[in-house]
């Protein structure tokens, strides 16, 4: 009798010193993020004009705008989801839907997992050594956004998969009962069931693309270009790139200019992303097991 | 040698007392479809045997009923019918089904085909994620209708014949997910019904519900079987006795061996007066 109650009282601090601690592990996260974001919003929002966002640089990057900047990124994260997209899904689907369970897919599987770990610059030097100089595409659009395709279909090709892996059973075996074939199943009832969860993943994976740094620096991303890109094999200019080489290679930029295209790509993946996130609780709320 | 007697009494007995077979016989011979005959059925899983040596016929336009106390392999004899076991990677059925005569494992049968013959309704209520309309429509499309005035039609006869109309004829775009567990069962039923099955097989499709939409199904059964022929496995042993001309029971008396049919014959003579002990303890509750 005279054990337990010591015994409480000390399990009692311990939930009591473990449920602040690990509140605070919390807080320090969300204060170091807000912190983060607060300090681009508040460096780079006074930047922010029309004109800041529909002109080109000038001065040795030191005044002018970005245009050039958010277009390059634009068209190489489009033509990235291009190539990305149908490859990743229609993998995911395979390995998903028709590949059998045996030790090839399982090392596949731990392969596709092993390519989301790579470093991208490891990427950078792989497109450069095969998109830029094996198969000539040059610093290009093109050779840049295929470097991309590599980083980012591990994301897309494990999201599609646990998407189509959340569909119940059921439901496929009612299509094939109706006499469908299991393409058909798939196209018609588990693909739409578990779009939610692929465009998230996509957007995610894409989200990451369009921020990426090395692997672009290696393959096409342009230090400055007095031209928009005219075809997948032009140079071009990005928001990431622009911005190393705004903080570190052009001495004495004013810093609304540095923190505006800071806050351009923030914003810019951030709206995408809280789009794609207001999309799937919409269709999570209308289909529901 | 059991199995052979009862085969033979199957063959005696039927057509059973006052149900569709007579009356299917009185509208047309060649409208007689849906009958299923299985000879030395067997099922293995890998390397197990779990069903071995069902002989039977499921007559056309009547209600087989097929029981047995769980993991005694009656809806893994089900999935037979549909070739839905082909879709479980590692199973092999052994002997011979046929379909009105056809072998439905034979080379040339594609189980595409076979399926939109021969229906299923599963345990638990499996709607798509779409509207009631997409739903019913989803055989039909597969099988390439197109016109509006036909799927139209089509949808209205199913969900008519499912008992479902009336209460979702004004909402036919609504999410199906939206209706209740028996009105989901009961589009499910429709559904299947779409693809003009002759057979229609149920695997425990009121179990998961109340007694209220059990009795909806039931009655539903018995709307059907005068159009369709219907196979249900089910564990209660007065809905198979309430609903069917035909039961089978089917028992797997120890792991180490696989579960046989101990007896299958008329439903009122089975549970009036059983030809096998086993069948006799059965329905009468001593175990299972």
């Amino acid at each position: 009798m005279s054990v337990r109650p010591t015994r409480a009282r000390r399990a009692r601090l311990v939930e009591a010193i473990m449920k602040v601690v690990t509140g605070a592990c919390v807080a320090l996260v969300i204060g170091t993020a807000l912190f983060v974001l607060g300090k681009i919003v508040a460096a780079g929002l006074p930047g922010i004009s029309l004109d800041f966002l529909f002109s080109k640089p000038g001065m040795g990057m030191r005044a002018g705008g970005i245009f050039p900047v958010i277009v390059g990124t634009l068209m190489l994260v489009a033509l990235t989801a291009v190539l990305v997209l149908p490859l990743g899904i229609m993998a995911g689907i395979y390995l998903a839907e028709y590949a059998p369970r045996n030790l090839l897919t399982r090392i596949v599987r731990l392969s596709i997992a092993n390519m989301a770990g790579v470093p991208s610059i490891v990427y950078g030097l792989f497109g450069l050594a095969v998109f830029v100089l094996l198969m000539h595409f040059g610093k290009s659009l093109l050779a840049s956004a295929l470097t991309l395709t590599c980083l980012t279909l591990p994301v897309v090709i494990t999201s599609t998969e646990e998407a189509l892996r959340q569909v119940p059973t059921d439901l496929r075996q009612a299509a094939l009962a109706l006499g469908a074939t299991r393409w058909r199943a798939i196209y018609k009832v588990v693909l739409p069931a578990a779009a939610p969860g692929i465009v998230t993943g996509s957007i995610l994976g894409l989200s990451r693309a369009a921020g990426e740094t090395a692997p672009i620096l290696v393959t096409g991303a342009a230090f400055f270009l007095p031209t928009l890109p005219n075809s997948v094999f032009s140079q071009y200019m990005s928001l990431p790139y622009h911005l190393y080489v705004l903080a570190t290679q052009v001495p004495n930029v004013p810093p609304e200019i540095t923190w505006g295209t800071a806050f351009v790509l923030v914003a810019g993946v951030s709206v995408v992303s809280m789009i794609a996130a207001a999309w799937r609780s919409v269709q999570r709320r209308k289909v529901k097991w | 040698m059991v199995m052979s007697a009862v085969l033979e009494e199957v063959a005696m007995e039927a057509p059973f007392s006052g149900t569709g077979r007579s009356r299917t016989y009185a509208e047309g011979a060649e409208e007689i479809s849906g009958s299923f005959s299985l000879t030395d059925v067997s099922v293995a899983y890998g390397n197990e045997t779990v069903i071995a040596g069902v002989d039977m016929l499921v007559p056309s336009r009547a209600v087989t009923a097929l029981i047995g106390p769980s993991g005694c392999g009656k809806s893994t004899l089900l999935r037979c019918f549909n070739r839905m076991n082909d879709e479980i990677g590692n199973v092999r059925v052994g002997g011979t089904i046929t379909l009105d005569g056809l072998d439905i494992y034979q080379k040339s049968i594609d189980p595409v085909d076979l399926r939109m013959r021969v229906g299923q309704v599963f345990q638990r209520p499996n709607p798509f994620p779409m509207s009631i309309y997409d739903n019913v429509a989803f055989g039909p499309r597969t099988q390439g209708i197109r016109k509006r005035e036909e799927l139209d039609a089509i949808i209205e006869d199913a969900l008519r014949d499912a008992a479902l109309w009336e209460e979702v004829q004004n909402h036919l775009k609504k999410h199906a997910f939206e209706l209740s567990g028996g009105q989901q069962q009961r589009l499910c039923i429709a559904r299947a019904l779409a693809t003009r099955p002759e057979v229609l097989l149920m695997d425990e499709p009121a179990s998961a519900l109340d007694p209220i939409s059990t009795q909806q199904i039931e009655d539903t059964i018995a709307e059907l079987k005068d159009r369709v022929t219907i196979v249900i496995v089910t564990h209660n042993m007065q809905q198979a006795a309430r609903i069917s001309d035909q039961t089978a029971f089917m028992l797997r008396e120890s792991m180490d061996q696989p579960a046989h049919l101990v007896e299958v014959g008329d439903t009122k003579r089975m549970f009036t007066n059983p030809n096998d002990k086993r069948t006799e303890s059965y329905i009468t509750g001593r175990f299972g």
